[in-house]
């Protein structure tokens, strides 16, 4: 089933609240919200970060449907959360939703496990904002 | 679907190029690439695999400007022709808002053409879209080659091997010298812009 978002003005700058509080407030490099279809939702980053935003999209999109059907060879349904480490930057992708996906660029002066936290602290305030 | 930013009122558009394995689908890119290279603020992405086939996908992000006070961004995906790819090109394929299909106009790769027509509108059917209704123009590639004594298909064969039902706009084209190429992606620009003309509309009365 394919799927379309129609997000408000004031959703949008809801989501970039919550990013802004719970990302890029503990050092994140790049934060993008993006759809499975690879479209950009929201895009923020530090100010030293120039990183081509919409090529990332396509990719990360298209990464993530690979993984989703390695995942149902294996019986699962996805693997919702993917890390790929780097040399001083890595990339973490987690699901919200049903058909989008944060993808957060930062270095190592961020540790992973908070930034997990963080990333699920956005999840619930995004899942929520959507529910109502 | 198109995805709508009114806070940056931004509209990012998906157009893909689908169609039979070396068919021409990445030429078309390419060449739009290097054709465009000003007006592109980023480099064309490609995935491909050891033999310089597509694997995944290409992708080029293309700024055509303003309608109704949006900025419309253009990203153009191909998908890989080969048969095996299917999951692949049904991945591509999510939230497309229009289609070129390339096909091969040589006279040996007639029924390719045809397959892989079968292969889009059953890839789109399984997201719940009709090749009727989703702005699409077809491309008969590779005209070139009949002056190089190599059989090609007629117009009027491809026509009716591909158009007879769905009679969407259709454009002789050699992507290699750039023959059409560009007449080719004005016309999936302005109808997939149009067809999204309505919501912007809406949209903008909000």
């Amino acid at each position: 089933m394919d799927f379309s978002f129609d997000f408000s003005k004031k959703q949008l700058e809801f989501i970039e609240d919550v990013l802004t509080e719970e990302l890029l407030s503990i050092g994140v490099q790049l934060v993008v919200l993006i759809d499975l279809a690879g479209n950009v939702i929201v895009n923020l980053d530090n100010g030293r970060c120039h990183h081509d935003v919409y090529s990332l999209a396509a990719l990360a999109a298209a990464n993530f449907g690979a993984v989703s059907a390695m995942a149902n060879i294996i019986g699962e349904e996805e693997f919702s959360l993917l890390f790929h480490k780097g040399e001083t930057d890595s990339i973490h992708f987690s699901k919200i939703g049903d058909n989008m996906l944060l993808l957060t660029i930062f270095g190592k002066d961020v540790s992973l496990g908070f930034l997990r936290l963080k990333d699920h602290e956005v999840n619930e305030r995004i899942q929520s904002l959507l529910e109502k | 679907m198109a995805l709508i930013n009114p806070k940056k009122r931004e509209v990012q558009v998906k157009i893909v190029y689908y169609g039979p394995g070396r068919g021409g689908k990445t030429t078309n890119l390419e060449y739009v690439n290097e054709k465009f290279r000003s007006r592109i603020h980023s480099e064309m992405v490609t995935v491909k695999t050891y033999d310089d086939r597509t694997l995944f996908f290409d992708f080029l992000p293309f700024d055509i400007g303003m309608v109704k006070g949006y900025t419309i961004k253009v990203q153009f995906y191909t998908v890989p022709g080969q048969v095996k790819y299917n999951a692949t090109r049904k991945l591509v394929l999510r939230g497309v808002d229009g289609i070129v299909f390339v096909a091969d106009s040589m006279t040996l790769r007639q029924d390719m053409n045809i397959q892989s027509l079968a292969n889009l509108k059953e890839n789109l059917a399984a997201f719940h879209k009709n090749i009727e209704e989703i702005p699409l123009v077809f491309q008969y590639n590779k005209r070139d080659l009949e002056k190089e004594g190599i059989p090609i298909l007629p117009v009027d064969v491809l026509e009716k091997d591909l158009n007879a039902q769905l009679k969407a706009p259709s454009y002789t084209a050699s992507a290699i010298s750039g023959d059409n190429v560009v007449v080719t992606m004005k016309r999936i620009i302005s109808m997939t812009v149009m067809s999204l003309r309505e919501k912007l509309e809406l949209e903008g009365s909000v």
